[in-house]
């Protein structure tokens, strides 16, 4: 298995992306810098990193769906290659309408990084035998509150599109809140693309997967990549 | 272009150059200075670039030890961690800015520590912010918090370094000056160090990042002087950040670094192009020439003085090696990055500027050919020939007065005292800050801020000869309460403590970066204050056997009011580093398995309440009789916790800190979510100066029981007095004889701390 983090100016979660791909799961792993025109021969999975790409002074990935790569993205999730796009990475897929809907502002205004808690409440590549297991993650952002028209929304919910969803915690972090930003139907990740092969979260697994950081529960995503990407 | 005015005394006065000190520039110079020579002089002659009230006492700490590859001089101190690696730290005070415009102000704080760092050859991978603020009631105090927080937050998060640690204390001495000391910390291969030396006559000197524009001009000016009524209209003066050119600046020169071109490099911080430029060549022992026509900038018809004096952010000077200038460029192209060959290195030990009057690239018409020189001046008159002083200190005679205050006839109740310390804003939880910190971007943070006594980092060390993982501790601290009662022991306690709390996760401290914020040093009380932090800080790095790598100094934090002057509180805030042997050394703070035995280590001290957060709560002051410190025991309780720590034997430490010895034990029981069946050892009252009272070198350890016999003979051996307390276990802390406080109830206070500052 083959495994690309796109490099946007201003990602800054490559780091994380590149280190638990290679140095914890194992997987052949690389940079691809934004201004490369086409994905090395033989990617089976392309990771948009967090960060923010650009700058993020416009709306957040408005710039980077522009990026010379991201036509070669596009074509690759065409064939059925996996995508999976973390924090940063979301906010991209989104603004270039590989997924639905968008993500503002949290909704009490502030940047937020902590531990969540997210249920996975559909299958696909990312998430095999995973379904309704609850997953231990941190979140990072000031932009990650998912919004979208009311049909958008139940047509996820009909074709079980939604991936994570945030739900309580016991105490003691009764004081906050289960969804740390205000989306829409406590929605933390959708699959989209032909063959659900695309994936975009808010939360970061790839800061969740080594016992020195805290828990393993992000380790199960990409394990569940390399079985979908081996099955292939 | 507007007309320059004419160089007189009086405009020299109004740059904040003394009379004699233009005396002596007019004598070194020969002539009267043009404009933009005088605003050289007086940014380079300023507190902020030339250290010159601070200098003569800052000699006196001990700056070496087996580690330091790099101490004070250079952009950062440089330690070495072991197997080709070092760290690369310092911290340095963005405090007039952030007063002025919190958020840019913050933010360019953090942005000009991250390129001290970077511009060494690290990349940063850690960031702590040592913050003060006023009293938490003042009119202007949520602001300031909300502003400073979002601007650490705005830019560390972009840049994408995570923040922490740090520190916050509020404080009625800080009304009308706030501190933001922010620490940063990078690594690098200890083999692959950049300095700031212009070496190399004929070399090219390169601009490299942010254009410049008209922002900061005379900020270093600003920082060198204190705040009358309503100079918050000095705005224009505040830079104005960029965190993504940041970013990209970052890759470029770690780029250009490993291409291996560079003999120089520095970034332009306070006094911008000017004290860059100046400082390289007087560390190479060369001059400079400037080109400021080829200039990158964002604003139309800029003078020669703007441009020298600028401060605009994220930019960096480099000297290349002649002939590799197009590599410099090439790489600044794939990293979007503007670039210019902008001067070359000279032989004549002088800086010299050209500039072509009235000549505006932006114009688009090329460059004129042969530029006038608009400043020619030695290089060491702006460096080494600085004045220095050796102010008049003395003691205030009325601090004494303060000592007479003790706890007699003040209310006091064990059981809603200590709910009350848990939930005020000076021992609470920080939690509403730390959230908006990305503390744990690039996979390293293994201690989060508010788990343990210090942060903990995973450093990956990665080149070409593989792959090895280091962990480090860093904290920072300061109680200014201590410093202005007794400033001498209130400077050993802050380091002491700084180095306290690594010991307490099993890091054996390995350097030290300080960052100095006193009042005007021209009123012989504040430098007596300042003499004397430095004989504090002096004799606890002796005695704990820790260096100062690198640090900062900031006078003049001190506010004109109409009962006279008002300082902050000194507060000579340490920032320390530490190493671990190994991931399984790493301690933790709260409570873990009932049953373990809980045990406080460290002399008993004296209970005295002078600067505690309980007695200036009671009495609405900073009064009291302050604590004592006996360094020896401190040295000998730290060894004994790290020795304690790689042997296995602690499950649990936690240093006594703001509120004593009882908060501690909460606070053990908040963050292990676990209560404890406590009794005070004989020799403990139950008085607020038992219970509240903030005595240094005592920690809180838990045992587990199949290790007491292993933990009580190394106490033994180190000699560090131990009392036993009883035992981890149930839902809530009991305290036989006093009281009992459930795990909610003390969860909830604490985590309310900020509440009324900044809301839920």
């Amino acid at each position: 298995m083959r495994a690309v983090v796109i490099q946007f100016p201003g990602s800054n979660a490559d780091f994380d992306a590149l280190h638990t791909l290679r140095d914890v799961v194992g997987v052949e792993t690389s940079y691809v810098f934004h201004k490369t025109p086409t994905l090395p021969a033989g990617t089976d999975l392309v990771v948009l990193p967090g960060g923010f790409s650009y700058g993020d002074y416009l709306r957040c990935g408005a710039i980077a769906r522009f990026a010379p790569v991201m036509a070669d993205v596009r074509r690759h999730v065409e064939r059925g290659g996996l995508l999976l796009g973390i924090c940063n990475g979301f906010q991209i897929l989104t603004e270039a309408g590989l997924l639905p809907g968008a993500l503002t502002r949290n909704a009490h205004l502030r940047f937020e990084c902590r531990d969540v808690l997210v249920r996975v409440d559909a299958d696909g590549p990312f998430t095999q035998d995973l379904r309704g297991r609850v997953l231990r993650l941190p979140i990072a952002h000031a932009e990650g509150r998912y919004q979208a028209d009311e049909a958008t929304l139940q047509s996820l919910e009909s074709k079980s599109l939604v991936a994570f969803r945030y739900v309580p915690a016991a105490a003691p972090d009764a004081r906050l809140p289960a969804n740390p930003n205000g989306s829409l139907h406590d929605i933390a990740g959708l699959y989209g693309g032909p063959r659900r092969n695309v994936l975009g979260l808010m939360p970061h697994p790839e800061r969740m997967a080594e016992p020195i950081l805290g828990g393993t529960d992000g380790r199960l995503l990409f394990h569940s990549a390399v079985r979908a990407a081996l099955a292939r | 272009m507007s007309r320059e005015p004419a160089v007189t005394p009086e405009l020299a006065r109004e740059h904040g150059l003394t009379e004699d000190e233009y005396a002596t520039a007019l004598k070194a110079i020969g002539r009267t200075p043009s404009f933009p020579e005088l605003g050289v002089l007086s940014v380079m002659w300023s507190e902020h670039c030339s250290y010159k009230s601070s200098r003569v006492h800052l000699k006196r700490l001990p700056t070496k030890g087996p580690r330091v590859i790099h101490g004070p001089g250079e952009n950062a101190g440089v330690v070495d961690i072991g197997d080709g690696w070092a760290v690369v730290f310092k911290m340095e005070s963005h405090n007039h800015p952030s007063f002025i415009e919190p958020y840019q102000g913050a933010g360019t704080g953090v942005g000009g520590i991250l390129r001290d760092v970077f511009t060494m050859g690290a990349r940063p991978v850690a960031v702590m912010d040592s913050l003060r603020f006023g009293e938490p009631s003042h009119p202007r105090t949520p602001g300031l918090l909300r502003g400073v927080v979002a601007g650490i937050a705005g830019y560390g998060n972009a840049f994408g370094v995570p923040t922490v640690g740090g520190e916050v204390q509020f404080d009625a001495a800080y009304n009308g000056n706030i501190l933001v000391n922010a620490f940063a910390l990078g690594l690098c291969r200890s083999d692959r160090l950049f300095l700031g030396q212009a070496k190399g006559v004929g070399n090219p000197i390169l601009y490299v990042g942010a254009r410049t524009g008209r922002d900061g001009i005379h900020g270093a000016t600003m920082a060198s002087a204190e705040f009358e009524e309503g100079e918050e209209a000095e705005r224009p003066t505040v830079q104005v950040g960029d965190p993504f050119m940041e970013k990209l600046l970052l890759e470029g020169c770690l780029e250009i670094f490993a291409a291996g071109v560079l003999e120089g490099i520095q970034d332009m911080g306070a006094a911008g192009l000017t004290s860059s430029t100046v400082e390289m060549a007087s560390r190479a022992g060369n001059g400079v020439e400037l080109w400021l026509d080829r200039l990158p900038r964002r604003a139309k018809h800029l003078t020669p003085y703007e441009i020298l004096l600028s401060e605009s952010q994220e930019r960096m000077i480099m000297v290349a090696r002649a002939g590799e200038e197009q590599r410099v460029l090439d790489i600044c192209a794939k990293w979007d990055l503007d670039a210019q060959v902008v001067g070359r290195v000279t032989d004549t030990g002088r800086f010299v500027v050209r500039a072509t009057p009235g000549y505006d690239p932006l114009s688009g018409a090329p460059w004129p050919d042969d530029p006038p020189v608009v400043v020619d001046l030695p290089v060491d008159l702006l460096t080494d020939a600085a004045p220095v002083y050796t102010r008049p200190c003395v003691e205030d005679s009325r601090l004494t007065d303060r000592y007479g205050v003790d706890a007699t006839g003040l209310a006091f109740d064990p059981r809603s005292d200590l709910l009350e310390l848990l939930s005020a804003p000076n021992v609470g939880s920080r939690a509403w800050i730390y959230r908006q910190y990305d503390h744990i971007v690039r996979d390293g943070t293994m201690v989060r801020p508010g788990a343990g006594d210090a942060a903990v980092v995973r450093l990956y060390c990665e080149d070409e000869r593989g792959r090895r993982e280091k962990l480090i501790a860093m904290s920072s601290d300061c109680n200014g309460r201590f410093c202005e009662l007794d400033p001498r022991t209130g400077a050993a306690m802050a380091v002491a403590e700084a180095c306290r709390n690594l010991a307490c996760v099993g890091a054996a401290p390995i350097g030290l970066t300080d960052c100095l914020n006193f009042g005007n040093p021209q009123r012989p009380e504040i430098m007596a204050q300042f003499r004397d932090a430095i004989d504090g800080i002096a004799d606890a790095c002796k005695a704990l056997g820790v260096p100062v790598v690198s640090g900062n100094v900031s006078l003049y934090n001190e506010t004109t009011e109409q009962g006279g002057p008002r300082a902050v509180l000194p507060t000579p805030t340490i920032g320390a580093v530490g190493l671990f042997e190994k991931v399984s050394d790493v301690v933790g703070a709260g409570f873990r398995t009932a049953g373990d035995h809980v045990f406080v280590l460290g002399p008993r001290g004296d209970d005295r309440l002078g600067g505690s957060e309980w007695l200036t709560r009671r009495t609405g002051r900073v009064c009291g009789r302050p604590p004592s410190i006996d360094l020896a025991a401190e040295a000998a309780l730290q060894s004994l916790l790290v020795r304690a720590a790689r042997e296995g034997l602690l499950a649990s430490a936690h240093d006594c800190a703001e509120g004593g010895l009882l908060v501690a034990l909460a606070e053990a029981c908040i963050l292990g979510q676990s209560g404890a069946v406590l009794s005070l050892p004989a020799e403990y009252a139950v008085t607020p100066g038992g219970l509240f009272g903030e005595d240094p070198s005592r920690v809180v350890v838990s045992v587990t029981p199949y290790v007491l016999e292993l933990f009580s003979r190394r106490v033994a051996e180190a000699g560090v007095p131990c009392a036993f307390l009883g035992r981890v276990g149930g839902a809530s802390l009991s305290l036989e004889g006093v009281a009992s406080w459930g795990l909610d109830e003390m969860r909830e206070a604490h985590a309310s701390a900020l509440d009324d500052i900044v809301g839920r």
